[in-house]
């Protein structure tokens, strides 16, 4: 520190110094001078990252959110978040002179009489969908190539507390109009509470303010939607994007990628300019759907009343496998001891829907455990090459997708002529069966893939071209792979189960025994990547293809 | 025409036929007569139905009956294993049946489904009738409750509490138990909705007179088609679904566009 001092002194007293570069110099000297922030650009200005079109989606979900802050600071100027009645008095005839909260009766009015209001609804509404929807394909880029693995396990937790957060402030969200949709919706979640044995009602009233639907819920829900959720995901992006600086990015297979070395652009200028251009771009895209598509027409909902409820009446997409698990529950699903009735329709809703959730939360800290698996990986997996991992995935979004698809078990019902307990009984199925199948197929797909890969990788390409050898046999030529191709198809770890090892004590613990068979489990059936001497063998063996060079 | 013979008759003539606004005037006086025209021939339904009761009309339909319809509902309507009895049922629910295109049946299923009319206006009327002389029954409407014209606000709010659970609050329909649904309420004639209510076709209840007043049930058809006349204001509706139609576009259209873009965004120049 004191011989940067000395130094910027030194350079202090230069004062006779010519100035050269003009205004952009002198500006940035000028604020370089003040906050030294040239050791942050030269620091970020070089930080690589790889160039690949799925290492973007989860700056789209960042974009999304940006575009939310924007949209949602300006709804925010109009909307009372307050239940108090009032008769509206708007634009919108079919409402005129309907008695309803401030809350419904300032969305109207933002709706039909704030120049821009409506747009900005929509913006707001569609960018939060798009935000969860890239949320969640970044996830399972994440976890499909294995990106989640030491160092980046804590980035995975945040990650997924930013999921269940953004599915929150969307909840809350959807829930502030106070029209008939979200009024439903909230009954749900009223139901939800109220089965929990013994505090349910408690923590209802809590929430509520009294007996459901209350005059606070609303004003509530605002605090949490505009103030604490939102604070939240912003101190959480900001360190998820930290540790992301802080690991470097990850990087597919290819040649010359290693663990050592990132390759890519530079942030400064490329990289920069491409992620500017694309916020433009998310937002474009988001400006362009907002204002061609209706989303969420309250009008036609109409104030919240707890008499009526809409058919095709569902919750925005990411509260779906929530709503379809409660669909899939077969009827009479509860019991009555000692004088109280337990909903096992709604508690075995929340026990799965909770375990699912805890189980994704973890999953890095289990397969680490699984595998003994302690190096770091900054070189993705492509998915076939961890067989387990990719088939548990394909199960967990067979689980996933099935839950969801129930959400819309009647709009299923109407659009394909089905019925609505044909559909529920195939998506019971699928959702308890479902999973096992997905896990077995993508296993074995994935495991073809490899031995597809080997057989490349050994005997190169089948060309179609035939050649008599001088003795008289007839072989196909093979096209060999080249060198590139090659290094993106052998280099993945190889893994063996773990073998059993007695502990400090001599002894071999349960849990030890359960892991070692979790990771028999997991490594049993693998492909092993093609090692030099194989691939010396290989070539030798071939004399088409030395006849074929 | 009479300033033909004045002095300024040879000026430019900007009046009669040559006026400015000659060719508006036309053009209204065109839509006048063919409005006019329409009117009177789409009157002339009505005029059939008030006329229902003539003996003439009602032979006219037993005939169409026994050719038609006697195969389910019995020769004398009294319904058989495969149809049920139509005594009392009123002209009102054979105009929707029978107006809609449901009957005569094209399969036995969890219920009748639209189809293409089979009967003209006329024959429809015809069959009315007949039924109608069986025993007393709910009637065709008033084409007074059917204008439209009434309280949009309060037809709304009526829709949301009776209607709304089946057939979703824009109309746009909803799933029933064992395949049976409650269809779009979306391009059906004021007469049909109106009908629809006072009989209670396939599942649906009876809201009589008792339960919604003809006024209200005119307000419902007011805002019925208040919401079919006035395109949505937020863009167009993805079929007014709900939640899940918005989540598969954003899935698919959404996402999927963002998806191009970051390869384009990504891909290598060549």
């Amino acid at each position: 520190m004191t011989t940067i001092t000395t130094r910027e002194s030194a350079e202090d007293q230069g004062v006779g110094v010519k100035k050269t570069g003009g205004f952009t110099a002198s500006a940035a000297n000028y604020i370089d001078e003040r906050t030294s922030i040239s050791g942050a650009v030269k620091e970020l200005g070089r930080k690589i990252f790889p160039d690949h079109w799925s290492f973007l989606l989860g700056e789209v979900a960042l974009y999304s959110f940006v575009i939310i802050l924007l949209s949602g600071s300006f709804l925010t100027f109009f909307f009372q978040a307050s239940m108090a009645e009032v008769v509206y008095d708007g634009s919108y005839a079919p409402l005129k002179g309907i008695p309803m909260s401030a809350a419904m009766s300032s969305t109207m009015d933002i709706s039909f009489d704030i120049r821009g209001g409506l747009l900005m609804r929509q913006v707001h509404h569609w960018a939060a969908l798009l935000f969860v929807a890239a949320i969640g394909l970044h996830m399972l880029r994440i976890y499909f190539t294995g990106a989640f693995r030491k160092p980046r396990e804590l980035n995975w937790v945040i990650g997924f507390i930013l999921f269940i957060l953004a599915m929150a402030e969307g909840f809350t969200g959807y829930s502030l109009p106070d029209d008939l949709l979200s009024g439903n919706g909230l009954r749900i979640i009223d139901g939800l509470i109220k089965g929990i044995p013994v505090v349910g009602t408690w923590v209802s009233f809590l929430l509520f303010g009294g007996e459901f639907p209350g005059t606070d819920i609303v004003g509530r829900l605002y605090s949490l939607h505009i103030l604490l959720l939102p604070a939240i995901i912003v101190a959480l992006i900001a360190m998820h994007l930290l540790f992301v600086v802080v690991h470097k990015h990850t990087q597919y297979p290819a040649a010359g990628h290693t663990n050592q070395n990132v390759v890519g652009y530079p942030v400064l200028p490329v990289y920069a300019a491409k992620a500017g251009g694309f916020f433009f771009i998310v937002f474009g895209v988001v400006m362009l759907i907002a204002s061609l598509f209706t989303i969420n027409p309250i009008w036609n909902y109409g104030p919240y009343d707890p008499s009526p409820v809409s058919a095709g009446t569902q919750p925005d997409w990411y509260i779906g496998f929530a709503d379809g698990a409660m669909r899939l529950i077969p009827t009479g699903w509860e019991f009555v001891w000692l004088n109280h009735t337990y909903s096992l329709n709604i508690l075995v809703v929340l026990t799965v829907v909770g375990l699912f959730i805890v189980t994704v939360m973890i999953y890095p800290f289990i397969e680490g455990w699984i595998t003994g698996d302690k190096r770091e990986h900054h070189v993705l997996d492509r998915p076939r090459n961890a067989p387990t991992r990719t088939a548990i995935g394909a199960a967990g979004v067979t689980f996933y997708a099935s839950l969801w698809a129930a959400a819309s078990s009647d709009i299923m019902a109407t659009h394909f002529h089905l019925t609505m307990e044909g559909v529920i009984h195939t998506l019971q199925a699928t959702t308890l069966l479902g999973p096992f199948l997905a896990f077995f197929i993508a296993k074995r797909v994935c495991l073809a893939l490899q031995k597809k890969d080997r057989e490349i990788v050994l005997h190169g390409y089948e060309s179609g071209r035939i050649v008599r050898l001088p003795g008289g046999e007839f072989v196909e030529v093979h096209q060999p792979v080249d060198e590139y191709e090659r290094w993106k198809l052998v280099s993945y770890s190889d893994f063996k189960p773990l073998m059993l090892r007695p502990n400090a004590q001599g002894k071999i613990g349960p849990a030890e025994k359960v892991r070692a068979g979790l990771s028999r489990w997991f490594f049993e059936d693998r492909i092993t990547p093609v090692t030099q001497v194989e691939l010396n063998q290989a070539h030798g063996d071939h004399p088409a293809e030395i006849t074929d060079k | 025409m009479t300033t033909i013979k004045t002095p300024r008759a040879r000026r430019p003539r900007k009046t009669g036929r040559r006026h400015p606004l000659a060719s508006v005037a036309l053009i209204a006086i065109g839509l006048l007569f063919t409005g006019g025209a329409y009117v009177a021939f789409s009157s002339s339904t009505a005029v059939a139905t008030t006329d229902a009761s003539s003996q003439q009309t009602i032979a006219q339909g037993e005939k169409l009956f026994a050719a038609n319809c006697a195969t389910c509902h019995g020769l004398s309507a009294q319904g058989s294993s495969e149809g049920p009895s139509l005594i009392g049922v009123g002209a009102a629910s054979v105009d929707f049946q029978v107006g809609t295109g449901r009957m005569p049946m094209q399969m036995q299923g969890p219920q009748a489904q639209k189809k293409p009319v089979q009967f003209t206006a006329e024959q429809t009327a015809a069959l009315a009738a007949y039924v109608a002389s069986l025993a007393p029954g709910p009637a065709i409407p008033a084409a007074e409750l059917l204008d439209a014209a009434g309280d949009a606000a309060t037809g709304a709010e009526l829709f949301r509490i009776n209607c709304a659970m089946c057939h979703n609050v824009a109309g746009a329909g909803g799933a029933l138990t064992e395949g049976k649904f409650a269809p779009a309420i979306e391009n059906v004639s004021a007469q049909h909705i109106y009908e629809a209510m006072i009989t209670g076709p396939q599942n649906m209840p009876v809201f009589n007179d008792m339960n919604i007043s003809p006024e209200d049930k005119r307000d419902i058809i007011t805002y019925l088609k208040y919401v079919e006349d006035n395109p949505s204001p937020g863009g167009l509706a993805l079929g007014s679904l709900g939640p899940v139609a918005e989540g598969l576009f954003i899935w698919i259209f959404g996402l999927g566009a963002i998806v191009a873009l970051t390869v384009w965004i990504t891909a290598k120049s060549n």
